[in-house]
């Protein structure tokens, strides 16, 4: 196993997020399956995300989405690209990922939280 | 380093290396798929206005309910492939395995069952 450092990071994190979309993902079909029953209930549940507390676990989920979709193309490349899977380049890889996500989600995340503010 | 990813090709083929690819495919898919799907719900759309009458107008485009569907397969089979690699990383009971794995395709099929139900017959009331 890893001993510290970007790869054990980069594993754990990677695992973290996945488990947490697939948490949210289960309620999510469950949601909308409650559509087929008519507006009232489906509207009433709707709701339930207008909550500032699920507002706020929504700017988590797309953020644990984000990092999972822009490390897992990082996962594919060392795969794939026997050249990336050099020590020296998943590390540098990682750094871009972070990278990425940092000028992706600091921005949309900031939009969202004034979304909730306004 | 026991590990150069998260999981290493399995050798011998079979049902493990077919789930390995079908890993890497369907993650690439759902990148624009799911990431897709987030930017116009959660981004130019929001949960403040999705509603009935949003979904009735939305799913009115049969085009629309092919896309949810793919992500929703898609999503779930590579979300269950990702809890049964956990189980076998962390469950090492035999009996626990049986629990967590038969809980797991339980899941996996009501939520397949569930999804597929409500895309394919959901018939807006006026």
């Amino acid at each position: 196993m890893y001993r510290g450092g970007q790869g054990m990071w980069s594993w754990i994190l990677h695992r973290v997020t996945g488990v947490g979309v697939m948490f949210f993902l289960v309620f999510h079909i469950l949601d909308t399956w409650l559509v087929g029953f008519g507006p009232e209930l489906y509207n009433d549940v709707m709701a339930i995300y207008n909550h500032p507390v699920f507002r706020l676990g929504e700017v988590g989920l797309v953020g644990a989405l984000l990092f999972h979709g822009l490390n897992g193309v990082r996962i594919v490349l060392v795969d794939f690209w026997p050249q990336a899977s050099l020590f020296q380049k998943q590390r540098q890889l990682f750094y871009v990922v972070v990278g990425l996500f940092v000028v992706l989600y600091v921005p949309t995340a900031w939009y969202m939280i004034a979304e909730i503010l306004h | 380093m026991a590990r150069a990813s998260v999981h290493q090709r399995p050798a011998g083929g079979g049902f493990e290396l077919m789930a390995w690819y079908f890993m890497r495919v369907s993650g690439l898919v759902l990148i624009f798929m799911a990431l897709g799907h987030v930017v116009i719900m959660h981004l130019i759309n929001s949960v403040e206005t999705i509603n009935y009458a949003f979904v009735a107008s939305r799913w009115a485009l049969p085009g629309w309910r092919v896309y949810d569907w793919v992500l929703l397969a898609l999503a779930v089979l590579h979300g269950a492939n990702g809890i049964r690699t956990l189980i076998d990383d962390y469950v090492h009971r035999r009996g626990w395995r049986v629990v967590w794995t038969s809980a797991l395709y339980v899941l996996v099929f009501g939520l397949l069952v569930t999804g597929t139900e409500v895309i394919l017959t959901f018939n807006p009331v006026s």
